[in-house]
């Protein structure tokens, strides 16, 4: 006996998987590029976050970023309606103080002064927070100054995204409450994320005012995406008459920096903001842009496996004389669809390499550029977390896919397999009675369609998911266009978004029509007797193609009807689901819009589908009749 | 001026049809002539890969030749478009495969009706149709039957009955018994004589010279041009099964 049954198996099993790709590279990069695109907006999904996190971590070691930010934070007087801030209380500075003595606190800077105040420059307006700093370096928190130089009396510097916002330039005259000031440089900071995500030192909100209209003015009292910008401490108290409507931040280092969130939630006396806070604050764009790719990610991945489904049992139709070959020789069911599956195991793994290769790779093209923070967006490495899920993922869709048709092919007779006979189409028979009072090309195709029901779910549902993505990116995308700073974004990070969307979307579109492609040529090869026979017995090559394209075409209409409603409804509402997200603030689509939808994805079905059909409805009867066994 | 009756119902003159280029060209079908009159029962026999079932392919236009012409009723049908063969195969030609090529989803009834609903009938007088026919070929009792649950001359019968659908002017069998046993080739020769006997053109491609003795003529063919032609006088006479050593 073999002292290594298992290996030789293996070895069996991998020579044929690795042979039969070779012998059909097409199909075996179309199956690579279809799990690959999965695979790479998944990454990407999981990637992005860290990526994103770059620009912050270099500008806090650029700007000796505090660990905690901590702040006498001026809260409303009665709940619900903000109004404006309390007094400040020398008990509050007595404990900013104490704060710097706190165990575990390794140096600090400040309590610095801040004021709110309303910032007009070149005829735009803004609320702002004013802090007051020292024309001198501090311990902590050293604003890095990308133009001009640092506050001095007269002169205002803008945090680098907000001054890039309103577009003001060094040198620039603003008015802060009326007083004049000159734009004397532009920095930035990692105690504070960027403009328009500004933390609130005073009661604010960012983004449009809920429940109110776009451009709608907030509560009095409250500040609506307020800029950062720094002045001397003289002038923050010159803006303001009264002393102690003051607040004051402190920024702190601590021994620990990463038990800054720890420390932050065990001293209640002020509030703080760790520096983790800070940066998923900073990273809050890329988390949107992450929600919009993981779920662009999972739709992929159920095309995929649709588009794999259709590829594996056209390939495994093929095989059938293999199988026989394989079990006449000794070949258990077992090994007979291991070798089945080892094919597509392979290609999903090559996949999920290469997935996690382009999703890092990209990653950087779609986070902001920057703006606010210092350094480029890094390529982030690959965890074994996130390589294991992509993976896994791949795999997934491969086995999801390949089962049914290997368990079948495994479960295949002998002999039956061995004489090569086709699989037996389905019979529908209420369909075949029903074609049977429609004209030549709707009888061909809707017996066309009922030779293969699975096949036909298959593009029902490929259609269906691409729609109801569609549908989700309609509205996200006339929700940016719709409501500047929703969300509390600027153009330039709306710009980002967009730029997510647009991934997603064309990546869906491609996979989309690559299936529907897949599907009618499947389809075409399926019926290649069929349609010949019924040439023979008098059907013009035109109805036998329109037949073909029909087959095709009907299913796409009920994909697109299905995946208007209830597939987009019911995938926005799974999106406001997980993300927590406001619904109710998204303009839906008009019906006009999803009409529009539907014929244009119709239409697009019929285009792609045109020349495989037209193919199918013109190959030569005879020569198709004698290959046939039936 | 010419006496419609007179007009055979398939012409070909000079046909031919070839594959591949300077050597390696094989002529499958070479300068072949032929009429076949209304009514007449034709054998076209020879060995396999001789090209016989090309001519039948070319004569019913599932096939174009290389050169020559084919005339269906008089008219010319090697140079006409698809579509145009396309209606000639609905109304004038019936085929009868060796494979049968049955639809394996549709039951015997609907396999017959089905060149009907082609030709635009509708699906009532299809069906009524297509009941007389399976009738006809003994397989009443089977209309709701699919091929899968019928022998393989139950199977041919039906494949006889679809071609007869749309009463063409010739029904072109391709090795109409080459995939069944003694009985059910004596059921599908009985059926041709019936058919034969109602005035029925038929054209028979086979290699069995039992079958091609039924015929009113046998033609013999070798390398794809005609080498012998014989006039039958007692083939669809008497008792066919004993005539063709099929029964005592």
């Amino acid at each position: 006996m073999d002292r290594f049954p298992l290996a030789g198996r293996l070895l069996l099993v991998g020579r044929l998987a690795v042979r039969d790709l070779r012998r059909r590279r097409a199909e075996a990069a179309l199956l690579l590029l279809a799990i690959m695109t999965a695979t790479t907006t998944l990454t990407l999904g999981l990637v992005l976050r860290d990526a994103a996190g770059d620009p912050y971590r270099s500008t806090r070691a650029a700007t000796s970023g505090p660990d905690v930010v901590a702040s006498t934070v001026r809260v409303a007087e009665s709940a619900g309606v903000p109004g404006p801030g309390k007094p400040a209380r020398s008990t509050e500075l007595t404990e900013l103080a104490e704060l710097a003595g706190a165990p575990g606190v390794v140096g600090h800077s400040g309590p610095y002064p801040v004021t709110a105040a309303r910032l007009q420059a070149s005829g735009r307006t803004s609320d702002v927070q004013a802090v007051g700093r020292d024309a001198g370096p501090a311990s902590v928190d050293r604003p890095e100054v990308l133009r001009g130089g640092w506050v001095r009396d007269g002169g205002v510097v803008l945090e680098a995204a907000f001054a890039g916002a309103l577009d003001v330039r060094v040198g620039d005259p603003v008015t802060l409450d009326g007083r004049s000031f000159e734009v004397v440089g532009v920095a930035v900071t990692a105690a504070m994320p960027p403009y328009p995500k500004a933390s609130c030192i005073f009661p604010c909100m960012n983004g449009a005012v809920p429940g109110g209209e776009a451009g709608a003015e907030p509560p009095p009292g409250l500040l609506r995406n307020p800029g950062l910008v720094w002045l001397t401490r003289t002038d923050v108290r010159n803006l303001t008459p009264d002393p102690d409507s003051l607040a004051y931040v402190m920024n702190l280092k601590l021994a620990d920096p990463d038990g800054a969130q720890a420390f932050s939630d065990a001293n209640h006396g002020v509030a703080m903001q760790s520096w983790q806070s800070i940066l998923e604050d900073a990273t809050e764009l890329a988390g949107d842009s992450q929600i919009l790719l993981l779920i662009g990610a999972w739709l992929l991945g159920l095309l995929a496996t649709a588009s794999l489904s259709v590829l594996v049992g056209g390939r495994m139709a093929a095989q059938t004389r293999r199988v026989g070959l394989l079990k006449a020789v000794g070949g258990t069911p077992g090994l007979v669809a291991a070798v089945l599956l080892a094919e597509y195991v392979l290609v999903a793994v090559a996949a999920a390499a290469a997935g996690l290769a382009a999703g890092s790779l990209a990653a950087p093209l779609l986070t902001e550029s920057g703006a606010g923070l210092v350094g480029g967006t890094g390529t982030p490495s690959i965890t074994v977390p996130t390589a294991g899920l992509v993976t896994a993922v791949a795999l997934g869709v491969a086995v999801v896919a390949t089962a049914v048709p290997a368990v079948r092919a495994a479960r295949t007779g002998t002999v039956g397999a061995l004489a090569d006979s086709a699989r037996p189409p389905r019979r529908v028979g209420w369909l075949v009675a029903l074609s049977a009072r429609l004209p030549v090309p709707l009888l061909l195709a809707l017996r066309v369609a009922a030779r293969r029901p699975r096949r036909v779910v298959l593009g029902v549902a490929s259609i269906a998911i691409t729609v109801s993505g569609i549908y989700v990116l309609l509205v996200l995308n006339a929700f940016l266009a719709g409501q500047p700073l929703s969300g509390g974004y600027g153009d330039a990070q709306v710009e980002v978004l967009r730029r997510a969307l647009l991934v997603v979307t064309a990546t869906l579109l491609s996979l989309a029509a690559v299936n529907a492609v897949v599907i009618t040529w499947a389809t075409v090869l399926d019926n290649r007797h069929s349609s010949a026979l019924a040439r023979a017995l008098g059907a013009t090559p035109r109805e036998v193609s329109t037949a073909l394209a029909i087959a095709q075409v009907l299913p796409a209409l009920a994909g697109a009807v299905l995946g208007v409603f209830p597939g987009g409804y019911a995938l926005f509402a799974a999106v406001n689901a997980t993300t927590g997200g406001d619904g109710g603030r998204a303009p839906l689509p008009p019906l006009w819009q999803l009409l529009a939808v539907v014929l244009t994805t119709v239409l697009a079905v019929a285009a792609l589908t045109a020349v495989p059909a037209r193919l199918g409805g013109r190959r030569p009867v005879a020569e198709t009749l004698r290959a046939g066994l039936t | 001026m010419s006496d419609a009756a007179d007009i055979p119902v398939l012409r070909a003159r000079g046909l031919r049809k070839e594959y591949g280029k300077e050597e390696g060209l094989v002529r499958a079908v070479d300068e072949v002539d032929l009429d076949i009159g209304a009514g007449e029962t034709v054998a076209i026999m020879g060995p396999s890969g001789c090209g016989k079932s090309t001519l039948l392919h070319l004569l019913g236009g599932l096939d174009r030749p290389s050169g020559g012409q084919v005339r269906l009723n008089g008219r010319r049908i090697d140079d006409i478009g698809e579509k145009a063969l396309a209606q000639l195969r609905r109304t004038d030609i019936g085929f009868v495969f060796q494979a049968f090529h049955l639809m394996e989803e549709l039951t015997a009834v609907e396999n017959v009706e089905l060149p009907a609903l082609l030709a635009g009938r509708s699906p009532r007088a299809a069906r009524r149709r297509a009941e007389e026919l399976l009738e006809r070929v003994g397989l009443a009792g089977r209309a709701r039957f699919l091929p899968s649950a019928l022998s393989g001359g139950q199977r041919q019968r039906v494949a006889v009955a679809r071609a007869l659908s749309n009463e063409p002017s010739v029904v072109l069998a391709d090795e109409p018994t080459g995939n069944l046993d003694s009985a059910a080739t004596l059921d599908v020769l009985q059926l041709f004589e019936g058919l034969h006997g109602s005035g029925q053109t038929l054209v028979i491609v086979t290699h069995d010279a039992r079958i091609a003795a039924t015929a009113d003529r046998m033609i013999s063919m070798r390398d794809g041009a005609f080498v012998d032609e014989t006039w039958l006088t007692g083939g669809t006479t008497g008792r066919l099964g004993a005539l063709i050593g099929l029964e005592d």
